[in-house]
């Protein structure tokens, strides 16, 4: 069932009058639909997002597959998405992801029974000064200890998503012009 | 020169607020606009030449060139784009430019803008980047309502839009022309390049004239119009060819890690002083110079100038890249960081041409048998023999860059490797042997 409200539609077209072609606005859209959608991308959004701009919706499957963030199956209400590449390895993400596998009964790449939490490897976060870093929603949390995440954890077990952190996808508005 | 007396881009990084326009415009910000939308577009490219300034990207391309490529009308739309999908393990300063100048880097793309004759600007940030991201944003709404942004900025008759765009993960992105691909709303794959290809600058996105700077590279511009060109270039204490400032993330095993403004052509020692240095009782035992696809260097000779130039050819790393240093001490497996950085490469490669899909999903398989035990001898002879139907082989610089860290650890630290192959473990990291 269609989930695009005209709001929705609205804001779509705030994308594509940024562009020269309504294809250029399909990745902001995408991020649009992956918030509409609930987190995560199914068939259906990729159809409604390719009817709205005019693109194949073979085009649209195959840049929602090519990137990463784009998710293809549901995700948990809170994503812990720690860094693995090699900054933060030397300063123990390992050990750091290996102790939320612990602590939450996963292997990373899964979520919890009740959908809650999920651990997941990442690549380069863009904090390797910080190192450990990982990022949860939008927030960054740099310079992660184990302390990190228990306190994470604690605050975010009975709190919904979004009064924690802004979907990825909400835009700031463009300024009036 | 003393670092504090050379900051250009990070004067006024501490400042409170200094990521709201007031402030901005309270410490002369936009004054460099004010003047380049006054100037002929060519006396801007001039003084970019006489700069000497290159790009800060990582592949150092002197910035004039690409900007003297463009037509000199406006008759059809000229597109400026910023390449803020920085990816590259190790390197962290656009992020902080974003988050802490915004506004910097604003100003950075008019001036710049006007010099390309550009009316529309793209700034594309990775997905990851949601808080830069809202903070460009900010600061490009508080623009618009200065009147820097919109229609017939300062009675110029010009005039400037600066949008954002979202990527969504994917290194390969970070690639000039499979950014561009990205923009136009299709998969993050490079195309063909000059002379095979037009010129960007002729035909770049929606085969109008275009050209992608890197976040840094724009933001020194106001800098550059501050001081003109010929003083710029006065800074500098290395090669005559790496001129002004960059910065640089230093990361890994150093007591203060952070990003750091430096004069390019400081001694690598220095650089590494002002950083703090290898960590409290421990010795530097390799380093990659700027971005993992630099690959590893060895710890000596460290007295070097650090510059586009100054990488000692005897460290047959690519050089100074990005600016992302990370620096490693003893407690280092060099094995086990080379094999997180082929499942990087491998993970992050676009599948578009075979060396770098086929060859990379190779050696991640390889680096995976010999991390669990099962090693043989003949692996590194494979590994090369692999590395070599990459290099100078894959459609654009991943499949490059993958291999460099593989073959730079494998001349430094054969011994590592041999050591898993023949005991399943790192006997030298363990025992916290700097070499063999």
């Amino acid at each position: 069932m269609a989930k695009f409200t005209d709001d929705t539609k609205r804001r779509l077209d705030a994308l594509i009058a940024r562009y020269p072609t309504s294809q250029a606005a399909l990745l902001p859209a995408l991020w649009v639909a992956q918030e509409v959608y609930g987190g995560w991308l199914p068939p259906e959004a990729m159809q409604e997002v390719a009817d709205h701009l005019g693109v194949p919706a073979s085009d649209v499957a195959g840049v929602a597959t090519f990137y990463t963030m784009y998710n293809k199956r549901p995700v948990a209400h809170h994503r812990i998405e720690i860094c693995q590449n090699v900054a933060c390895m030397v300063n123990g993400a390992d050990e750091l992801i290996g102790y939320c596998e612990r602590k939450l009964g996963i292997h990373a790449g899964e979520m919890t029974t009740d959908g809650t939490f999920s651990v997941e490897r990442v690549e380069c976060l863009g904090a390797c000064c910080h190192a450990p870093a990982l990022m949860v929603g939008s927030t960054y949390y740099e310079n992660a200890t184990e302390q990190t995440v228990d306190k994470l954890i604690a605050e975010l077990a009975d709190m919904p998503s979004e009064s924690v952190n802004p979907p990825q996808s909400q835009m700031p508005e463009q300024g009036e012009f | 020169m003393p670092v504090e007396q050379t900051q250009l881009l990070y004067r006024h990084r501490n400042v409170p607020g200094i990521n709201r326009l007031e402030t901005y415009v309270a410490h002369g910000g936009y004054e460099q606009f004010r003047k380049a939308v006054a100037m002929d577009p060519e006396a801007i490219i001039e003084e970019v030449k006489v700069s000497g300034l290159r790009g800060r990207g990582g592949a150092g391309f002197p910035t004039h060139i690409k900007w003297n490529a463009f037509p000199k009308n406006r008759d059809v739309e000229h597109y400026f784009i910023i390449n803020a999908d920085e990816g590259e393990p190790g390197t962290a300063k656009d992020r902080d430019l974003m988050n802490a100048l915004p506004h910097l880097l604003v100003e950075g793309c008019l001036c710049s803008m006007v010099a390309v004759r550009a009316a529309k600007c793209y700034i594309y940030i990775r997905g990851e980047y949601i808080e830069p991201w809202k903070s460009v944003q900010k600061a490009i709404n508080e623009a618009y309502a200065a009147g820097f942004l919109g229609k017939n900025v300062l009675g110029s008759g010009l005039d400037f839009d600066i949008y954002t765009h979202l990527g969504a993960g994917a290194y390969e992105c970070g690639e000039e022309s499979a950014l561009m691909s990205s923009l136009m709303g299709e998969r993050g794959m490079p195309r063909l390049k000059p002379p095979a290809a037009p010129l960007p600058m002729i035909s770049g996105v929606w085969k109008r004239p275009s050209v992608v700077n890197n976040v840094e590279t724009a933001a020194t511009i106001p800098a550059i119009l501050e001081l003109g060109g010929a003083k710029y270039a006065e800074i500098g204490v290395g090669s005559p060819r790496s001129r002004g400032t960059k910065l640089f993330s230093v990361s890994g095993h150093v007591n203060k890690p952070g990003i750091y403004e430096i004069v390019l052509g400081t001694p690598f020692s220095e650089v590494l002083d002002i950083a703090g240095g290898v960590r409290d009782g421990h010795q530097l035992k390799t380093y990659i110079p700027g971005g993992s696809s630099m690959g590893f260097a060895p710890p000596t000779p460290l007295d070097y100038p650090f510059d586009y130039e100054g990488i000692p050819q005897n460290t047959q790393t690519l050089g100074l890249g990005s600016g992302g240093l990370m620096i490693f001490d003893e407690t280092t497996d060099v094995f086990k960081v080379t094999h997180r950085l082929v499942d990087f490469y491998h993970h992050e490669s676009c599948g578009k041409c075979t060396p770098c899909r086929e060859g990379l999903d190779w050696l991640s398989k390889i680096y995976a048998r010999i991390a669990a035990g099962g090693g043989r001898e003949q692996d590194i002879d494979l590994i090369w023999d692999i590395c070599d139907s990459i290099r100078g082989k894959s459609f654009c610089a991943l499949g490059e860059g993958a291999i460099w860290p593989v073959m730079t650890s494998l001349r430094l630290f054969r011994h590592e490797y041999l050591s898993y192959i023949q005991h399943g473990r790192n006997t030298y990291s363990e025992a916290g042997q700097l070499g063999a």
